[in-house]
């Protein structure tokens, strides 16, 4: 068995971009909202991790939940729904509110 | 003793009770004494506690509460209501004209009408059923493009895969309990499960056995099985609750005889989310050799079971309160010691023979998808519900005269609910059309009658009323749980401001001391 190669630094920074990134494409508030907070809370969680095994599948893991989050964000794109009492119907507002 | 004649207009609360159930679904009198406007009605209506008694009114009955999702249309009929609104005729009666303008003034002002924010509703029924998770959906897609083989088919390749998957989602699902994934059968959902449990135990012990132990705060489906178990010649023990929503296990043991031959009661309540002491309950179950049934429904993946640990033989399961598909569930039945159980399905003999019918892969494999997420989340989870729901307990109860209902201890977090004294559940409910809320069960929110289970609690019936229920989930967020902390308070106060009852309570005035003449 070969051992396993530990993802670098950039690769995951890259990663946790592509995942804000495709979480933000959420056409649903809710999932948007909730996949933010997992993308953050989940990598900031197995930041610490040194073991290079246990990376390697985690980032094989990680790997596989992206392509999943960008399928459904591209779904929810696809089906969109009136927007929530307590969402700015602007993008822009939107935006600014996701910054804080 | 103050003697109030109390007028129909000032006729509030308990004895406009009759008038609401009168009208189902119109306004209750709470509100209906000032017009409200309904976007999706062309024509003003007008309701009042006397109009609302009348057949008249009943036509009233056709408003439709209907979520907009189409923005253009929504934005049309608010329009079409605005100038309605904007030209009010002149004919009514005085009295009635004066209610009517302040009451629109101060309704409208009491619906956040904030431009720039979208209008479909906050969802906060997560007890009726949560939202599918798009993970879910992402699993359930590859069954209705590709994978369409049927899972009984062993001939080929086609039936294989999905034989597969099937009993990788069943794992998932038997994780969750601590079970094994023999013991899991798929159902069309937690209803069917009941069912199945106490039509299919008692019928295959009928000979010996003829009595049946459930609680009476039990969901309807357990109720009414066990009701039509009393027409087979059973006998049912309703086990009463303390005003905590707890069963007193000692009552529970003095009810086991030596016929009984089941035992249900549900985990989680659907309406005051109280978790009943299940481990307790298996052992006494366990040491009277009855089978212990238990409706985790609401439970399943939201707290902590096992099976083996709680002496559970039999445990009910729904798939879409835990954000899976609808139409499927499962039922856990222990192998060892074996429970036997009377099919109802007959037919090609599917999932050991206790439900036969071909299994539905994408339902299934959805379902375990969700039970995976819900058991590689519950911590995180647990910690997001836990949080957002203290915050909403700590926001309602800080005004006056509320109280949560159910165990304060012995809760599952994502369920609350609460009494707002002096305000009608139905009426408040009408006031927050922004809010996707519930005053008790889905399948009893048809009817105006107040909830059994709060009325087993010991509430009475004004307060079982006026109670709601909010259900927190995983894609509950906190900005909404603001914003219903501040609907709530802001309208529940305005209802109050409009109840000659509330005004009487300010006064310092004992409403038990009142007699109410007109009865």
């Amino acid at each position: 068995m070969t051992a396993a190669i530990a993802p670098t630094r950039r690769q995951v920074l890259s990663l946790y971009k592509q995942f804000i990134k495709n979480a933000n494409q959420f056409n649903n508030f809710n999932f948007r909202e909730y996949f933010l907070r997992k993308s953050r809370a989940s990598f900031k969680q197995n930041s610490t991790i040194q073991d290079a095994e246990k990376l390697s599948k985690l980032y094989q893991d990680a790997k596989n939940d992206l392509s999943a989050l960008k399928r459904q964000s591209v779904i929810s794109q696809m089906y969109t729904f009136d927007k929530l009492v307590v969402e700015p119907v602007d993008k822009e507002e939107r935006k600014d509110i996701n910054k804080h | 003793m103050l003697r109030y004649t109390a007028t129909p207009f000032l006729r509030l609360s308990s004895s406009s009770c009759a008038a609401s159930l009168a009208s189902r679904r119109t306004l209750p009198s709470l509100v209906s004494r000032s017009n409200i406007i309904i976007p999706n009605t062309k024509n003003k209506r007008l309701y009042s506690a006397v109009a609302a008694t009348s057949p008249a009114v009943k036509v009233a009955k056709d408003i439709s509460l209907e979520t907009h999702t189409d923005t253009q249309r929504a934005a049309k009929e608010t329009q079409e209501a605005r100038s309605a609104a904007a030209t009010t005729p002149l004919s009514k009666s005085s009295i009635i004209d004066e209610i009517d303008t302040s009451g629109t003034t101060a309704l409208n002002a009491a619906y956040q009408e904030n431009t720039g924010f979208g209008t479909r509703p906050i969802y906060m029924d997560m007890q009726a059923t949560t939202p599918t998770d798009p993970r879910v959906l992402d699993t359930m897609l590859k069954f209705l493009t590709g994978l369409y083989g049927n899972p009984h088919s062993n001939t080929h390749s086609y039936g294989w895969e999905t034989h597969k998957e099937v009993e990788d989602a069943r794992d998932h699902v038997a994780k969750l309990i601590g079970a094994n994934a023999k013991e899991i059968i798929f159902t069309s959902g937690a209803t069917e499960s009941n069912n199945m449990v106490i039509k299919g135990v008692s019928r295959f012990y009928k000979n010996t056995k003829k009595h049946i132990i459930t609680t009476r705060t039990e969901h309807k489906c357990v109720l009414e099985a066990a009701r039509a178990m009393i027409n087979e010649g059973f006998e049912v023990t309703f086990l009463n609750v303390d005003e905590q929503g707890l069963i007193n296990l000692k009552e529970l043991e003095d009810a086991i005889r030596p016929d009984t031959c089941l035992v249900s009661v549900m985990a989680v309540n659907n309406e005051i989310g109280v978790i009943q002491p299940l481990k307790e309950i298996g052992n006494i179950c366990k040491k009277k050799k009855v089978y212990f049934h238990t409706d985790a429904a609401q439970a399943y993946g939201k707290i902590k079971l096992d099976v083996n640990d709680m002496n559970i033989d039999l445990l009910s399961i729904s798939s879409h309160k835990i954000y899976g598909p609808m139409g499927i569930g499962g039922l856990y039945v222990r192998r060892r010691p074996r429970v036997r159980l009377e099919p109802l399905l007959s037919g090609g003999g599917q999932e050991r023979g206790l439900r036969s019918g071909t299994l539905a892969p994408p339902l299934v494999a959805g379902f375990g998808r969700a039970a995976k997420l819900m058991y590689d989340e519950f911590e995180s989870d647990h910690e997001h519900i836990k949080r957002l729901s203290d915050k909403l307990v700590k926001g309602l109860l800080a005004l006056d005269h509320t109280n949560l209902n159910g165990s304060a201890d012995h809760r599952y977090p994502g369920c609350v609910n609460v009494s707002f004294a002096y305000v009608e559940g139905e009426s408040l409910l009408m006031a927050l059309r922004d809010i996707a809320l519930s005053s008790g069960s889905a399948c009893t929110s048809a009817s105006l009658e107040p909830s059994y289970v709060l009325h087993a609690l010991g509430r009475d019936d004004v307060l079982a009323h006026s109670s709601i229920r909010f259900g927190i989930g995983r894609f509950t967020t906190e900005k909404e749980v603001d914003y219903v902390i501040k609907a709530i308070s802001e309208r529940v106060q305005f209802l109050r401001n409009l109840s000659p009852l509330w005004e009487m309570v300010q006064e310092g005035i004992d409403l038990d001391s009142i007699e109410w003449s007109g009865h």
